[in-house]
């Protein structure tokens, strides 16, 4: 019998791991860029999916008519113009001939109407329908125009429309019953393969009217704790990763070998109180609340000093200085006064948070804790794995909610579904009010650039002085990467669009 | 031969029970596929539209009738098709067990390789400054959790050798035996850490137990030498609460060490489960936890066999 020692066993594994590490210590090919991310994505149905990981992959593979640029400007993609009609109830798009789809077919009016149908569809199930419901009909008079027909003046319609959940699929891929299944777009990138929750393979998609990429392909890993995202990137095994967690994001400067992006993003954290039971039906309640609470506080507190306080509006084009809003200073004489005038001596709540998302709700919610109980307010914390939350979320079935809500780049599609009488989230708000619904019908219809920021500067100011909800902040999207990475431009939306100028040395 | 067989017959029974309890516990959790897949988003879909993804996921039917739909496909071997893979649930837990089973043995090799050695030591130096000090290092081992322990290993080789084991993807074993091992040693230091330590707190305890016996006096007066006595009539019989202890802890291990493959991102069972439960894959939930449950028996069936080849004293099935 051959016997081994205990001396030599360990030698060989020291062996192992020393070859194991400079296996990985190799470089990787110059031009293709090994990314991370934390959570993969859940799907490959433009139309279907909602969840951020899912839209930044779909990003890279399919076109919608007009996408945003970095500075939240509608610029072409698959449209290369397009136009309304005075009454902003007809929109014209002239498509671009050189885009076509990754199977080299090219993308045509046709393709563009099969797509709309299938997101209005009902069967189909796309959340974003709700932003489309104005098209009455669709006109494709030549393979390169399509004309919308809005059954309502409808403006917002051309932001909602700059979303990969408004993507172009081909038309033949609707019949055959395939979109989901196959991911064929007009996009810079082709997916290779994909194996959920662990990676994806994407190679340059080479028929992109939108010219060439800066890379050989994209590998992501699914790589679910971000301290170890980082622990990659400091070992020059990953080049590029998104960053959910703030507190992860301020290590990366202290690397020498990374560089941080970071971009003040659209969506808000915000404390949604439920005027629908009281005390917190009461405004004067709810204002005295929005006195009480030191927002930058919370900031520096909770998160890592990682975000800039805002009103209800966080796209730059609309929001106003949070200064000028309702009781944006903490004053707690003023809080104290306003729960006197209410006749309500103190409450207890009970507010819900997601374990996790975002990374700092626990955080927050224990800020706002000791922070409303100088005006008496006892906060009691339930904290809730996330799809147990958005059940709670969406029931409406809480007297408080920490949440962090997506934000729009048109105030329009942000707020019309919470705080309008046809809006299908004003379960989960509780709250309508008359003058709210009048600027956002007006808001909708308004042509002018001008007068529409005003409409919705009124729009913000009284929600904040109603205070439905206590808005709190607005955090950044975060990526890394090493320093032999270069030309990734950051957007507020998050879109890693950008990649496609992306170069690897 | 019929203890086996008897064991291996009360198998179903036990797995429909499991079965019942997981079908029915994953439903009662708030939250469904569809909020799984849309978050807040779930909340613009109209009735028509959330009637036809309930559809798509198969939960439009009553539980009961989910069950047995589920089951008929059971005993013909098909655990269903995950939503999340699009791929048959077996055909996804056999892709995702290799690794596990692995780092599984790698884990145990570690422990009982540092465990059982460090054990025997503390017992044979009852109350002396080397017992104490495993003592102490053991009860550290027991206390630190894993997630410690893989992030400060993980943190350690990042900061001072520039180096992270291989995560994302896993290599499997015969595919390249090198590489393999190299991704999912440290995992297992990780793993094998606390469990090294609850072995050698119980194999120390039972070798003190052992050494105090008559047998071992007996062996002394006759002069046998000291480590002759404690390697070679001692140590067997102080095993068996080992083996109990590994058997309990490697069943465990087969179901997936979520933590530790979590930090290390590595896919196996435990992240499997933990991503079909997020992401509320019912038909991958089942599979899994049946999966695992059936490796569970399966162990400790081999446990119990392995306690007669230890102590030949040790009659099982009632004779």
């Amino acid at each position: 019998m051959i016997r081994i020692s205990p001396t030599k066993i360990l030698a060989g594994l020291a062996l192992a791991t020393a070859l194991t590490a400079v296996s990985a210590a190799i470089p990787a090919q110059a031009a293709s860029l090994r990314m991370a991310w934390s959570q993969d994505a859940t799907g490959l149905d433009p139309h279907k999916q909602t969840a951020f990981s899912s839209l930044r992959l779909l990003e890279l593979i399919y076109e919608p008519l007009v996408r945003l640029d970095a500075e939240l400007n509608v610029v072409p993609a698959i449209a290369t113009s397009w136009e309304f009609a005075p009454d902003a109830k007809t929109l014209t798009f002239m498509l671009d001939p050189n885009a076509k789809f990754s199977n080299g077919a090219q993308v045509t009016s046709a393709d563009v109407k099969a797509s709309f149908e299938r997101l209005l569809n009902e069967e189909t199930a796309a959340a974003a329908r709700s932003n489309f419901l104005s098209i009455e009909s669709i006109d494709t008079p030549d393979d390169v125009t399509v004309t919308f027909h809005l059954t309502t003046a409808d403006v917002p319609i051309l932001v909602a429309m700059a979303t990969i959940n408004a993507a172009i699929l081909p038309a033949s891929e609707i019949t055959a019953g395939t979109v989901g299944t196959t991911a064929l777009g007009s996009g810079p990138f082709k997916l290779d393969s994909w194996e959920p929750n662990a990676k994806e393979v994407l190679s340059p998609n080479a028929d992109w009217a939108g010219g060439t990429v800066g890379v050989d392909g994209i590998t992501i890993s699914v790589l679910p704790d971000e301290t170890a995202i980082l622990a990659s990137l400091r070992a020059g095994q990953t080049d590029f990763a998104l960053l959910n967690d703030p507190l992860v994001a301020t290590l990366v400067p202290m690397e020498s070998n990374l560089v941080l992006n970071r971009v003040g993003q659209l969506s808000y954290n915000v404390l949604q109180l439920n005027p629908s039971r009281p005390p917190m039906d009461n405004l004067k309640v709810r204002q005295a609340m929005s006195c009480a609470i030191d927002r930058q506080a919370i900031i520096d507190a909770a998160l890592a000093g990682e975000g800039k306080v805002t009103g209800p509006l966080t796209m730059p084009a609309f929001a106003q200085d949070p200064s000028s809003l309702f009781c944006y200073t903490q004053d707690l004489d003023k809080a104290k006064a306003l729960m006197a005038e209410a006749g309500v001596d103190g409450f207890t709540a009970k507010v819900i948070a997601a374990t996790g998302e975002p990374p700092v709700a626990a955080s927050e919610a224990q800020v706002l804790q000791s922070q409303l109980a100088e005006i008496g307010i006892k906060l009691e914390i339930e904290m809730m794995e996330l799809n147990v939350y958005v059940d709670t979320w969406l029931a409406g079935n809480f007297d408080m909610a920490v949440a962090q809500n997506g934000g729009r780049p048109d105030p329009y599609p942000m707020y019309n579904r919470y705080f309008t009488k046809e809006g299908n989230l004003v379960k989960v708000s509780n709250f309508t009010d008359d003058e709210l619904d009048s600027l956002m019908k007006q808001g909708q219809a308004e042509t002018d650039p001008a007068k529409r920021v005003e409409i919705f500067h009124s729009f913000e100011s009284r929600l904040a002085e109603l205070s439905p909800w206590l808005w709190l902040s607005t955090g950044y999207n975060y990526t890394a990467q090493l320093k032999t990475v270069s030309g990734f431009e950051p957007s507020p939306t998050g879109t890693l669009f950008g990649l496609t100028k992306v170069t690897v040395e | 031969m019929s203890y086996v067989v008897q064991r291996l017959l009360t198998f179903p029974l036990i797995l429909l029970g499991v079965s019942i309890l997981v079908f029915v516990s994953i439903r009662l959790v708030p939250g469904d596929a569809i909020t799984a897949m849309l978050g807040t988003e779930a909340g613009l879909l109209t009735p028509a539209q959330r009637a036809s993804l309930a559809s798509y996921f198969g939960i439009d039917q009553p539980i009961w009738s989910q069950y047995l739909r589920w089951l008929s496909g059971l005993v013909q071997g098909d655990l269903g098709i995950s939503s999340i893979y699009g791929k048959p649930v077996l055909t996804v837990i056999l892709e995702r067990f290799p690794l596990t089973l692995q780092l599984s043995l790698m884990a145990m090799v570690i422990a009982l390789g540092i465990g059982v050695p460090l054990g025997v030591l503390a017992a044979s130096r009852n109350e002396r400054p080397s017992d104490l000090i495993v003592r102490v290092l053991a009860m550290l081992g027991q206390s630190t959790p894993s997630f410690v322990v893989g992030v400060l290993i993980i943190y350690v080789l990042s900061v001072w050798f520039g180096f992270v084991p291989a995560m994302g993807t896993f290599t499997p074993l015969l595919t390249d035996p090198l590489a393999s091992i190299g991704q999912l040693i440290f995992p297992a230091i990780t793993l094998g850490f606390a469990f090294a330590a609850s072995v050698t707190r119980i194999a120390r305890s039972s070798m003190l137990d052992v050494l105090s016996d008559d047998y071992v006096r007996t062996a002394r007066a006759k002069g046998v030498t000291p480590r002759s006595v404690i390697w070679r009539h001692a140590l067997p019989n102080a095993l068996i609460p080992v083996v109990t202890l590994s058997g309990v802890e490697f069943g465990y291990l087969l179901g997936g060490a979520v933590i530790v493959e979590q930090i290390f991102a590595l896919p196996g069972l435990g992240r499997l489960v933990l991503d079909a439960i997020t992401q509320r894959d019912y038909a991958l939930v089942q599979g899994t936890v049946l999966f695992i449950a059936f490796n569970f028996l399966v162990v400790n069936l081999l446990v119990d066999l392995a306690y007669v080849a230890l102590d030949p004293r040790i009659r099982i099935g009632g004779r």
